[in-house]
């Protein structure tokens, strides 16, 4: 390996890194407005000068320079700080002066740059180029005036999100970077150029003019609008969350964020329960917690355990799963489900559930099968991450399901389930290509489980892993892709019919006197049946809520201290941001209130006592944000006969992506971008 | 709003290429490995605008026709409209019949080329470069070196170098492209090629073997 000294420090890097990131080794921040260490080199900003020994005497651009044993490095000497200097002057010469109305003031690279290597004054007295702004769409908003031609946004367009809509026409001094002809950026993760936009010509479109940096809480979360547990920062100023912002986890979302999941926080906003409600001669009226409390222990009055029954929904932390089933075990019921899209998922064993070969372990893959799943749409972050494999080793994918564009090709081998069989016997070609890869991957979604023969898809496809191997001492390869955040971890904690239990379609069909939706508004309400005393507990008043005879308003994910467990079976732990409005109250505490009301007083009061039952549970709440990858060594598989297959194509449960729960369908972004996808080409603005 | 990069005008509502521009492409797509096709980006957005030349009596280059291009070589559309704009000798918006294109380079200005643009304007009545004469005749650009400082001021119309021009040999020119005709393109003072004005004064005999 090289050893480079870089201003006296000696480094030693691994071959082919280039000098920028060696500096980045050895302590020493070189400033970049071009590069990023995720998207290709474009080396076009210059603001990476330095200063190389024993090179012809000019500066040069570390992002794009290898480095050579023996090369001694200057990145303060005279001639970088001048040349610097000069790059800087260069790029404010048509930079627009207007950073007391810039949404990216405060958090601007430009800016910061212009601290240390800017001039006081311009020499330049001709006017500056004025670039017409371009309509992207209902997220980003562009003010091309300001843009320095970094081309970031082309380049993680193109080649992160494989949506290639935009690039730069006309070159010298008539370049613009847009989409050429208007329409909206086609991508799911189109919010990230947001972010790598490092002057203030692309910003949120929703959150423009909202908020400076500095008056916002930052506060550490998970995002729990699909199934990937992306890790996100919530801004907040007062009691409203005003923006929402990946962190960086390489092993999770690498520095990615899903359009949904950034944008659709003003559903927060709307169509919240902030006061408990209770159905009184078939019409609701606001209620106080007791009253509400009051009605629920009338009804529960005199009912056996069996005729009792709970179903949590997508969105919930595992805290109040926890003490949902706890109560209900304290009622002597065990007719709990988390399934509530009807999914045939196996909570027997753990690898029958989880993304074994985790999002990380997706790189190392040589072949992938996917099994009634659109990755796009129902994980859109994990979906860059197999754009990522196939862009680095080209290997195969194949589908089977509706045939889309996933942003990288994909052979399509058929609809129907029946395709799994062929793959087992060998009959089809991509057999082959499965049995020959070392390290094979098959996901299955929830598409191909939540359907009457999800068990038998469910055990073909884990026979078809343990036949081309992809289950081995060092290697996981059956997946699970879920779309639900709180799922993984309701199956942790065992939330799933007890012996004897009720699954969701028996509490459905009239086998309860008591359901207690936790946010479950997954399903249609019109199935439950007439007699049913329906207890609604959650944030919005969606579908389960105007079904309800009681509801006990929650807190959103935003609202509350919360353990997710993500679709690889990490658990993760979210921070309360802001505080639930009006009268509404975090979940797990609301559980807890209500059991001592009925003498049935749960075991913990506080929330770090509700964990450490957690933990006992299942280990795996004991280690959050960590999660050890395991091999496979035991082949028997999820019950179910994996002949029995129907005919049926498998279609992906997440038919639009910006409308998949109660927070995105309460949202007027997430409806200005279904808006927006139905018309490619945007009226003019 | 539109983008000023963007189309602006009226554009065709479709665009195929017919069975010229199909054989041009076949021979032009072969030239590159298999994988390789967007090499021929270049050549193919030439045939586009021969193609739209010989249909409308306008070389230019409709978003239809970038389309075009993409799907046939495997590229996204915004890849091919990046070198269709990038690059002078695709116009992206009609042009007049004749492209007179004026080096005004410094050779060519040094040797007059001031004196052609003014001939043209008269001729045609633009005023300025990138406009197109009311008739819809004569578009006029100003280009850079054309690479042929020897004899300038050069005068390029269309494909074809007019070389050695001054003020009446452009009017002249001019007017015989007005009525159809095509003088045959090359210096206009009668010179050999490039050779100094009055003939070769070197190589004037070849060697005694
Ligand atoms: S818009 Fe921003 S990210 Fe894109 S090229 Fe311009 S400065 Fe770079
Ligand atoms: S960071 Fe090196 S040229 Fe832009
Ligand atoms: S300057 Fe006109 S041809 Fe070179």
């Amino acid at each position: 390996m090289p050893k480079v000294t870089i201003d006296g420090i000696v480094v030693e890097v691994a071959a082919g890194s280039t000098i920028l990131q060696a500096a980045e080794q050895a302590g020493i921040e070189i400033p970049r407005f071009c590069y990023h260490e995720r998207l290709s080199i474009a080396g076009n900003c210059r603001m990476c000068l330095v200063e190389v020994e024993k090179t012809p005497p000019k500066p040069i651009a570390s992002c794009g320079y290898p480095v050579a044993d023996g090369m001694v490095v200057h990145t303060d000497s005279p001639m970088v700080r001048k040349g610097r200097r000069g790059v800087m002057e260069f790029l404010l010469i048509n930079h627009p002066l207007d950073c007391p109305i810039c949404d990216q003031g405060g958090e601007c690279d430009l800016q910061d740059q212009a601290m240390g290597f800017g001039a006081d004054h311009s020499r330049y007295d001709e006017n500056k180029r004025a670039v017409p702004d371009k309509n992207l769409g209902p997220l980003v908003k562009t003010s091309m005036n300001r843009c320095i031609h970094c081309t970031r946004c082309i380049r993680f367009i193109t080649e992160v999100a494989g949506v290639p809509d935009l690039g730069a026409t006309a070159r010298g001094e008539h370049m613009e970077v847009g989409t050429y002809v208007e329409k909206a950026l086609g991508s799911e993760l189109s919010g990230n150029i947001i972010d790598l936009c490092p002057v203030g010509a692309l910003t949120s479109k929703p959150y423009a003019f909202v908020a400076r940096p500095w008056e916002l809480q930052k506060v550490d979360s998970i995002d729990v609008l699909d199934a990937v547990g992306t890790n996100i920062r919530i801004d907040a100023r007062g009691t409203e969350v005003l923006r929402i912002l990946p962190r960086i986890n390489e092993d999770v979302n690498e520095e990615w964020l899903g359009d949904k999941s950034r944008f659709a926080l003003d559903g927060l906003k709307r169509r919240r329960l902030d006061r408990p409600w209770v159905r009184e001669n078939g019409k609701l009226r606001a209620a106080t917690w007791d009253q509400a409390f009051d009605a629920i222990a009338t009804k529960l009055k005199g009912l056996s355990g069996d005729r009792i029954g709970a179903i949590a929904g997508d969105l919930v932390d595992a805290e109040s799963v926890l003490a949902l089933k706890d109560l209900l075990a304290s009622l002597g019921s065990t007719n709990v489900d988390c399934r509530q899209d009807g999914a045939r998922l196996d909570a027997s064993r753990r690898d029958f559930y989880c993304f074994n070969t985790s999002i990380a372990g997706i790189e190392e893959a040589d072949a992938i099968l996917i099994v009634g799943s659109n990755p796009r749409k129902e994980a859109p972050v994990l979906n860059a991450r197999i754009r990522k494999a196939w862009a680095a080793s080209g290997l195969p994918v194949a589908v089977i399901g509706s045939e889309t564009d996933l942003t990288y090709p994909v052979l399509h081998l058929g609809t129907g389930p029946s395709v799994l069989t062929d793959l087992h016997s060998g009959s089809n070609a991509f057999a082959t290509i499965l049995a020959n890869a070392k390290k094979p991957m098959i996901i299955v979604g929830q598409g191909a489980l939540a359907r009457p023969d999800g068990t038998a898809i469910l055990a073909a496809a884990w026979r078809l892993a343990a036949h081309v191997g992809a289950l081995s001492f060092d290697w996981h390869g059956f997946n699970i892709l879920h779309t639900a955040a709180g799922r993984v971890g309701a199956l942790d904690l065992g939330f799933v019919p007890g012996p004897n239990g009720k699954g969701v379609d028996a509490m459905l069909d009239g086998g309860l006197d008591l359901l207690w939706l936790l946010g479950a508004d997954g399903f249609d309400s019109a199935r439950i049946a007439a007699g049913t005393f329906v207890v609604y507990q959650g944030h919005h008043g969606d579908a389960g809520a105007q079904r309800a005879d009681v509801i006990l308003p929650g807190a959103a994910y935003t609202e509350k201290s919360g353990t997710y467990v993500n679709t690889e079976g990490r658990a993760q732990r979210g921070f309360k941001a802001v505080y639930p409005p009006g009268e509404a109250r975090e979940d797990w505490t609301i559980l807890r209130a209500f059991s001592a009301i009925i003498g049935k007083t749960l075991p913990y009061d506080t929330i770090e006592a509700l964990r450490a039952r957690m933990e006992q549970i299942n280990p795996v709440f004991g280690r959050v944000g960590f999660m050890p990858r395991f091999g496979c060594s035991d082949h028997t598989g999820p019950a179910g006969d994996p002949s029995v297959l129907s005919d049926a194509p498998l279609v992906s449960t997440v038919p639009n992506y910006y409308a998949t729960d109660p927070i995105s369908r309460a949202s007027p972004t997430m409806a200005a971008c279904i808006e927006a996808q139905s018309q490619p080409a945007l009226a003019a603005e | 709003m539109a983008a000023t990069n963007g189309p602006a005008f009226e554009q065709p509502a479709s665009f195929a290429f017919d069975a010229d521009s199909e054989a041009e492409l076949a021979t032009i797509v072969a030239r590159y490995p298999a994988g390789k096709q967007a090499s021929a980006v270049i050549p193919a957005l030439y045939i586009v605008q021969k193609q739209m030349k010989r249909d409308t009596g306008s070389a230019w280059v409709p978003l239809k026709g970038m389309d075009a291009v993409g799907a046939r070589l495997g590229m996204p559309p915004i890849r091919v409209y990046e070198v269709a704009t990038f690059y002078f000798m695709f116009n992206m918006k009609p042009i007049g019949k004749f492209h007179l294109q004026v080096c005004t380079t410094t050779p060519c200005w040094l040797r007059g080329s001031d004196a052609v643009t003014a001939a043209c304007q008269h001729a045609t009545g633009i005023k300025n470069f990138g406009e197109t004469s009311a008739d819809g005749i004569f578009t006029m650009t100003e280009v850079e070196c054309l690479g042929a400082c020897v004899n300038a001021p050069i005068l390029q119309v269309d494909d074809d170098f007019y070389e050695d021009m001054d003020a009446g040999k452009v009017e002249a020119l001019l007017a015989a492209l007005r009525r159809g005709e095509r003088p045959p393109a090359g210096s206009m003072t009668g010179r050999q090629t490039s050779a100094p004005e009055g003939g070769p004064t070197t190589l004037l005999f070849a060697p005694e073997a």
